[in-house]
């Protein structure tokens, strides 16, 4: 990536990893942040970036997001994935595995790293199947897609079901350092089931997904973590019982850490109800109950949760046109994350601008071992700077994704209107 | 009042006034069956299309009778709703037929909210026949219009309904509207057959027969399909009989003029003995009859032809 100079002038800079909420001059050289002071005058040949009345942090990091390349380009690319990424205020992604061909194997893992250099609008980082051809069977060769790029295993989209795979893969990927993510669900619990299990599915009579599904794999997988001595990290937690699973290994000193998507924390089994079962409220897991909701705003707040994750899925607006019960499972989120959370979580008061930048990039850069999530002197200079007061509305048409499917279209927020910077340049779409 | 939505898709966005008034209307429209010449010109020259994705003999051969009695032009069109069925989505189905620029379509699909998605896309007014195990609004009327005529009221009484609630479409219909109407309202059947906060619809819940038939003036006895459900919730059809199965000596604990009703089709000797599905106390076979009446007053009261002179 070029290297051009820049300084960032006049904008609060906030940085969990330094513990600085202030504000100050950034200079970037060399792709790096290279000062950071309260007043520097440019050097020569240094662009300005005028930050005033805006906010700097860390670029952000949406550590879990589906690119579908290869194999299902009509409905993202990396191209237009890492647009999106960029549109929303994100400086690098972890895109999951569940391609076609599955990136289970260095060439694919390789494949996606390329393709995202050569745009070069966000950091793509990818993350390798754990199993080969995600079939849950046998291993799929780790270290070979770590040595090219993978910084993390996961069969998202489909958990690893077999105990002694997980057990396994959770050794295994010890050699390596990175985390074993598992999208925690029983396929036996979850049946035909399309939405949270409860009044509401009851009363829509669609078939529930019980929040057990998720429960009784995140117990097992805790387990054989415990036992393992691996990382282990929960993708889209949604359940009030999976996050107390959660605290109570982080209080064993276990290396397990969790990640979950705006959705889950702004939406409740009752949108599918008032979206009169809009397929863009379809997902997995699926919007859960209020009582799970608040649960995961408390986990925000006491530092359970790691990561605000958007589990970006985009799909064709044809594939989603259909009865409930016949979408697929999945919404987008690149585009929409930054300004829900600013607007829903930071002013509605849940959270400090800081706690959320927390969970935004340095929470997850740190999970996947980036050198990310950080403004220090000498760290990429991956930046974010957005407007926290600019009001927006979202609208689904103005996308830089393929894909259309939000439940969010129409939503009035506060905050948004990003710029970021990648390896010191800025990214222009 | 008059009559005001475009569609009927569900009993729970209906205010009881709206419910009385199909009742009422209902009413005078049963007098037509008795009519040597059982037609009336209300609809004529209006278009209704039946669109059944599911096989259901009974519901739609009511809803066609009941649109030639009003003189509408009807057109019936069955698919298939299995999602494995590939085939033209719904929403280009509904386009193709929304060309024959129909006044109503009545739609009876496997998948809950399929009525809606209809309603979001085309000008006609939807009828719902039944969407999955969310709602089946003219079967819940249709058992009110048959309450009323031998309770007099619906305000008051105590109704069990017995079986699988868990898939059943009609007890969520039938609890929303017995309760607006200000009956209470209870569900049994087996606890894997109970789906989770079912009370929150208002209804009260029981786990056994005998509880959900004490002092009952009426029991509503729902179709159970365990080649459907799978053998992980009810053993075997003997048992589940033996633990649900409503048989004559089981109607003592009920009110002295209690009614027995099915949306059927039955399984006799399943949920239901044949001595008391043919017996004294049985008004299934009037439930057909209301069905009739009930659905011409739904489509009169959507077609907008309520404005106009009958
Ligand atoms: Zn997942």
């Amino acid at each position: 990536m070029s290297s051009d100079r820049w300084v960032l002038r006049g904008g609060r800079v906030v940085d969990p990893s330094q513990d600085l909420d202030g504000f100050f001059d950034l200079l970037v050289e060399d792709g790096c942040v290279s000062k950071i002071e309260e007043s520097l005058s440019a050097p020569e040949g240094c662009e300005v970036f005028d930050a005033t009345g805006l906010v700097i942090c860390p670029g952000l990091v949406d550590m879990h997001v589906h690119f579908r390349e290869p194999g299902q380009e009509y409905k993202e690319s990396i191209e237009t994935g890492s647009r999106a990424a960029a549109a929303g205020g994100f400086t690098a992604v972890a895109c999951m595995a569940n391609t076609d061909p599955v990136n289970d194997k260095r060439s694919v893992t390789a494949h996606i790293v390329a393709e995202a250099e050569r745009f070069g609008y966000a950091r793509v980082h990818p993350i390798g199947a754990v199993s080969k051809g995600m079939a849950g069977e046998e291993l799929a060769e780790i270290g070979e897609m770590v040595r090219a790029g993978a910084v993390a295993v996961s069969d998202d989209g489909l958990p690893v079901k077999n105990a002694e795979l997980m057990r396994r893969a959770l050794l295994y990927a010890r050699h390596f350092d990175i985390p074993v993510i598992q999208h925690a669900e029983d396929l036996d619990l979850t049946g035909t089931g399309v939405m949270h299990e409860g009044e509401v599915s009851t009363r829509l009579g669609l078939p529930g997904i019980p929040g057990s599904s998720e429960d009784v794999v995140v117990a097992r997988d805790l387990i054989l973590t415990e036992d393992s001595g691996g990382r282990y990290h929960v993708a889209h937690l949604s359940t009030a019982r999976s996050l107390d699973m959660v605290r109570q290994a982080k209080a064993k000193g276990m290396a397990v850490t969790c990640e979950v998507t705006p959705h889950h924390l702004l939406l409740t089994d009752e949108t599918i109800a008032e979206m009169e079962f809009s397929s863009d409220t379809k997902m997995k897991p699926p919007l859960r109950s209020e009582s799970d909701r608040q649960a995961l705003l408390a986990g925000l707040v006491d530092g359970t949760i790691d990561a605000i994750a958007s589990d970006h899925a985009p799909h064709h607006p044809d594939e989603k046109a259909v009865e409930f019960s016949c979408s697929p499972f999945g919404i987008l989120g690149l585009e929409t994350t930054l300004s829900l959370c600013l607007d829903r979580l930071v002013r509605s008061g849940t959270l400090t601008l800081t706690r959320l930048v927390e969970l935004l990039s340095t929470g997850p850069a740190r999970i996947l071992g980036l050198e990310a999530g950080s403004l220090a002197v000498g760290r990429p200079a991956d930046i974010t700077v957005f407007d926290s007061e600019r009001r927006v509305v979202i609208d689904k048409d103005h996308f830089q994704s393929k894909s259309r499917n939000t439940p969010f279209e129409g939503w009035k927020l506060q905050g948004g209107s990003v710029v970021t910077f990648v390896g010191g340049r800025k990214v222009s779409l | 009042m008059s009559w005001a939505r475009k569609d009927l898709l569900g009993i729970a966005e209906l205010s009881p006034e709206e419910i009385g008034l199909i009742l009422d209307t209902a009413e005078s429209f049963r007098e037509v069956a008795e009519r040597p010449i059982k037609k009336v010109p209300t609809l004529r020259g209006r278009t209704v299309i039946n669109l059944f994705f599911e096989a259901s003999t009974r519901t739609r051969s009511s809803f066609e009778i009941a649109e030639k009695r009003l003189s509408a032009d009807s057109m019936n069109f069955s698919a298939s709703s299995s999602a494995l069925v590939k085939g033209e989505s719904l929403i280009d189905t509904a386009m193709n037929l929304q060309a024959m620029s129909p006044d109503l379509i009545v739609i009876r699909h496997g998948f809950p909210g399929a009525p809606h998605l209809l309603a979001r896309h085309l000008p006609a007014g939807i009828i719902n026949a039944g969407d999955g195990a969310h709602e089946h609004p003219t079967q819940a009327l249709l058992d009110a219009a048959t309450i009323r005529r031998h309770k007099g009221k619906i305000e008051g009484l105590k109704v069990s309904i017995i079986g699988d609630i868990e898939h059943s479409r009609v007890v969520r219909s039938n609890i929303h509207l017995l309760t607006k109407m200000g009956a209470e309202v209870t569900v049994a059947g087996p606890y894997t057959l109970m789906p989770p906060g079912i009370e929150a619809l208002g209804a009260r819940v029981s786990y056994s027969l005998d509880e959900a038939l004490d002092g009952a003036d009426v029991v509503m006895m729902l179709r159970i399909q365990l080649e459907r459900q799978g053998r992980m919730r009810v053993p075997s059809v003997k048992e589940y009989f033996k633990l649900f199965g409503l048989q004559a000596q089981h109607l003592a604990r009920a009110n002295k003029d209690v009614i027995v009703m099915h949306p059927g089709p039955m399984n006799r000797g399943v949920e239901i003995s044949s001595e008391v599905a043919d017996g004294p106390y049985s008004v299934i076979l009037e439930q057909v009859e209301n069905g009739v009446a009930v659905r011409m007053a739904v489509l009169y009261l959507l077609s907008g032809a309520q404005g106009e002179s009958r």
